[in-house]
């Protein structure tokens, strides 16, 4: 990166630009969109969709992440990975509970009960 | 003038307190936190030494009557142990020995001091953000201890501070509580491991001298490394936790409240809705990782102290690097092991089993690796290896001891009883708590200069393994028994426990038998600081690892020159060689030497 | 006896790794903060599948003009940051004091416009006891709040004062300027997420 040429600067300025375009687009594309009453699923992949396309923007462009190296690469792999373990195993574990009310861990339908009626 | 001649310059000239307090030489700094661990390796131990006694003799005055009377009538009324203040006493005790004893110790001291010095580095990568972390450990140690002295005592719901009860006690908005106090030295304590293992990891990445590849780091490097990692992706969400409980306590939310919450026949004016269970996964999502943190770093002292008293290379060293990777990836996905009886569903439960089942694999690969290491060596019985020695069987006992708590059936049984007591002890005190005595008196001589005392190192080592066993051991038949952990009277009102109530004592006495030996250490500690035999080498051990390859002690900057490695760590007994050592920085005398090939 | 300490790969990169320093050391302490901010989000997600309802953000008190507006604030103190770097790989000190300075003021711009919310919120009596919902959104944005002054106070710092190492060690200085760029959009990158999640999701 401290070898980049002038040049090479000035036509990633132009890709700056071009990227603040699209977050500024896509940020009003998310409010317009949350205005359609989707629906909670869609709405929801909706909203997380446009997000990500957005971050992906800045990480790649704004954090140099297209032209990084592969010891980030794998630091940011191992992250997500583990992000999506902790969001993920706490969700499974929150589904499956054993068979009676919890406060907010209701009993989905059609679970085992552990004790069935003596 | 560069930077570089600018420091040179002025580095002999900084005044005592920029040399010495705010010191951003790694070496000073992980003597910091090595000395500042052991007073609260200490002070952690003298908690449960009072503890014990309540345990002991349930209901007796304490017969040490300044101690009584200073603790005073709140905390030990009538020289009896209040229940409050045995609960204080026990969650303290747990904080101040992982978080502000073991992982310092083993991390900060020897970490910092030892693995700039091991990839033949100048310092730290980041010298000012090592300063900083130790400073920002300090003052959360401060904060913690400071919660003993607001009203209602310290922290008192476990180490592990489960809501709704660690919510709630006491009920106020004060930052002034112990919980309180707790959550915010956390914090501070929290912000302190993950800037020092962005320092540790850069460190050993980018710092590493020519000619040491990945293959060629000592076993403890790796170990560094990986425990650089757990630190820094596990402690995150704790810290969110942290911030959510104390949020919780003083801005009244109900992140882990549940609707309808009842304190003291009155029900609980917040809103609700929130999951004390969400407390317990973001908990053991670090937690867990966490016990890795106690045990990797020993384990990597334990490598280094066997490989040199065996005079021949560890067995499996690419096996060990491997497994301390799986095991450091492992150990974030095993974590709901600790809530097996939290009510989760058969299949959440069994995946966890699945993965502690898997976690045992790399932890035993590890153990025999080190185990086989001992195979056709030359022993040396010196205190260090004396302690590397006993390391591992009493590892291998804590780490059986595990298995049928990572069994969901067996948990059933063993859950939150003195098993589960005597199974991490045994990890942490004759296992973790032995490697660092092991890394003392092997690294004793380069910080110092001085020898400690053979003959009370080896008076030490006898002392602690045998009252050690005399605590830990009972607890596994205390706890198969029935009995409970975090009792305040020990079990002795519990029908089930009574056959068993002896071994009570048994611990107590074994536990104030390990302080006396305790002090055996503390004495030649500091005897041999100041008045020991001065080491006549750089090298006493004739050890073959970058941090022998300079001076006694090693000045700022540590290497006289640049040191370039040409073999891998372990050279010990290499055939045709002049000593039975060939040390990493040491070149072949012979140009065409078969051995100058450098092979990984 | 001392020796010259100097620390290598703080101006030029590692041949091996590709990396100088600061920038790994920067990327690891980002990845500590996506597990930092994951942990929130997953606390959302938790609080919100365990209520029986949940409002959206409009009908809670939010207001979406505003929060909108801080978000284009942010995206551009984002451009801004990195144009600042950008300027100085071109070795133009003043270009990189105007973009910094742009960037500095965007997120003071933001925390005042972030204040006025909160100010509003507590005048009719919403505060984080209220509800779970308003539990996780003033933690949420309070500590993303708290992760704005913190960029605030380092690049004021290399604005001001920090801007003399342009004159010592050029390269050094344009590697802290992309390090606190990478952290400062980091920063903008969890904004952008927490932006539709707090304020945009239909309610339940």
């Amino acid at each position: 990166m401290s070898d980049t040429h002038h040049h090479d600067v000035q036509s990633h300025v132009k890709t700056y630009i071009m990227v603040f375009a699209a977050l500024a687009v896509g940020t009003l594309v998310t409010v317009l969109a949350s205005n359609l009453h989707l629906g909670i699923l869609l709405g929801i992949i909706v909203a997380l969709l446009i997000a990500t396309v957005k971050g992906s923007l800045v990480a790649a462009f704004f954090m140099h992440l297209t032209a990084e190296r592969k010891v980030i690469y794998w630091v940011l792999i191992l992250t997500a990975t583990f992000v999506v373990v902790m969001i993920g195993l706490i969700m499974f574990s929150r589904g499956d509970q054993q068979g009676r009310q919890q406060g907010i861990f209701a009993v989905p339908q059609g679970h085992v009960p552990a004790h069935p009626a003596e | 003038m560069t930077e570089a001649q600018h420091h040179e310059e002025h580095h002999d000239e900084l005044p005592f307190w920029r040399h010495y307090i705010f010191s951003t030489d790694h070496k000073i700094i992980g003597i910091q936190y090595g000395l500042t661990a052991l007073v609260f390796l200490f002070f952690g131990f003298c908690l449960m030494l009072l503890m014990r006694w309540q345990l002991a003799y349930p209901g007796k005055p304490l017969p040490i009557a300044f101690l009584t009377k200073w603790l005073g009538e709140s905390r030990m009324p009538g020289g009896v142990m209040a229940p409050e203040f045995y609960n204080q006493l026990g969650a303290m005790h747990g904080t101040i020995m992982v978080f502000l004893g073991v992982v310092p110790l083993a991390v900060g001291a020897f970490g910092n001091y030892l693995v700039p010095l091991q990839v033949g580095a100048q310092d730290m990568a980041f010298p000012k953000l090592n300063m900083s972390s130790y400073w920002v450990y300090f003052i959360g140690g401060v904060v913690m201890l400071s919660s003993f002295f607001v009203s209602g005592g310290s922290a008192q719901s476990g180490w592990t501070s489960y809501p709704p009860l660690s919510d709630i006690t006491p009920l106020s908005h004060s930052l002034f509580t112990g919980q309180s106090l707790w959550l915010t030295g956390m914090v501070f304590l929290i912000t302190s491991s993950l800037l020092g293992s962005v320092n540790t990891i850069t460190t050993i990445v980018q710092l590493r001298a020519k000619g040491l590849t990945w293959m060629r780091l000592p076993f403890f490097v790796w170990a560094q490394l990986v425990t650089g990692f757990l630190l820094l992706l596990a402690f995150p969400p704790l810290e969110a936790a942290g911030v959510m409980q104390l949020m919780d306590r003083m801005a009244g939310t109900s992140f882990f409240l549940p609707t309808g919450l009842v304190v003291g026949g009155k029900a609980l004016n917040v809103s609700g809705g929130g999951s004390a269970l969400l407390w317990q996964h973001l908990f053991w999502f670090l937690a867990h990782p966490e016990v890795y943190v106690l045990i990797l770093p020993a384990m990597g002292i334990v490598g280094e102290v066997i490989a040199n008293n065996t005079r021949k290379p560890l067995w499996g060293y690419k096996s060990l690097v491997y497994s301390v990777i799986f095991l450091g990836f492992m150990s974030f996905v095993v974590w709901a092991h600790h809530m097996f009886l939290t009510g989760m569903g058969t299949a959440i439960n069994a995946f966890f089993q699945t993965t502690t089942m898997i976690i045992s694999i790399p932890s035993i690969i590890i153990l025999t690796a080190l185990i086989l290491s001992l195979w056709g060596g030359s022993i040396r019985f010196n205190v260090p290896m004396l302690f590397a020695l006993a390391f591992l069987p009493m590892f291998g006992i804590g780490g059986l001891t595990g298995l049928p708590l990572g069994l969901a059936s067996a948990d059933i049984h063993l859950h939150d009883t003195y098993y589960v007591i005597g199974h991490f002890h045994y990890v942490v005190a004759p296992g973790t708590l032995f490697a660092l005595f092991a890394g003392i008196y092997y690294w004793f001589p380069k910080v110092s200069g001085k020898q400690l005392n053979e003959f009370l190192g080896k008076l030490h080592f006898w002392g602690s393994l045998i009252f050690m066993n005399g605590i830990f051991m009972p607890m596994f038949i205390v706890g198969m028994a029935g009995v409970s952990r975090r009792l305040y009277d020990g079990g002795s009102s519990y029908l089930h426990a009574q056959n068993v109530l002896v071994f009570n004592k048994v611990m107590s006495h074994s536990a104030w038998g390990l302080a006396v030996i305790q002090l055996i250490f503390i004495v030649n500690f500091f005897w041999s600081l100041f008045a020991g035999r001065k080491v006549t080498s750089d090298n006493p051990w004739e050890s073959t690892t970058l941090e022998w390859a300079t001076p006694t002690p090693p000045p700022h900057g540590n290497f006289l020159k640049v040191p370039e490695v040409y073999r891998g760590p372990y050279e010990y007994s290499v055939p045709g060689a002049e000593k039975d050592f060939s040390p990493q920085n040491e070149p072949d005398k012979k140009p065409g030497d078969p051995n100058n090939r450098g092979k990984n | 006896m001392s020796t010259a300490i100097e620390i290598p790969y703080n101006s030029t990169e590692r041949p091996d790794t590709g990396l100088y320093n600061a920038k790994l050391g920067v990327w690891l302490f980002l990845a500590s903060e996506v597990m930092l901010f994951g942990a929130l989000f997953s606390t959302y997600v938790l609080l919100r599948t365990g209520a029986d309802t949940w409002e959206n953000g409009a009908q809670i008190g939010l207001s979406i003009p505003l929060a909108t507006i801080n978000t284009l604030v942010l995206i551009i103190s984002s451009v801004t940051m990195v144009m600042s770097w950008a300027s100085l790989k071109m070795k133009n000190l003043g270009k990189y004091k105007f973009y910094m300075g742009v960037t500095i003021l965007c997120g003071v711009i933001f925390l005042i416009i972030k204040s006025f919310e909160y100010a509003h919120k507590f005048e009719n009596g919403i505060w984080p006891s209220t509800s779970t919902f308003m539990a996780i959104y003033f933690t949420m944005t309070g500590l993303h709040g708290l992760h704005v002054i913190g960029g605030l106070i380092v690049n004021s710092y290399l604005w001001g004062p920090g801007s003399k190492m342009w004159q010592t060690d050029p390269e050094r200085f344009t590697n802290r300027i992309e390090v606190a760029g990478l952290y400062w959009h980091f920063v903008d990158l969890v904004w952008i997420f927490l932006f539709p999640v707090l304020y945009l999701l239909p309610g339940k």
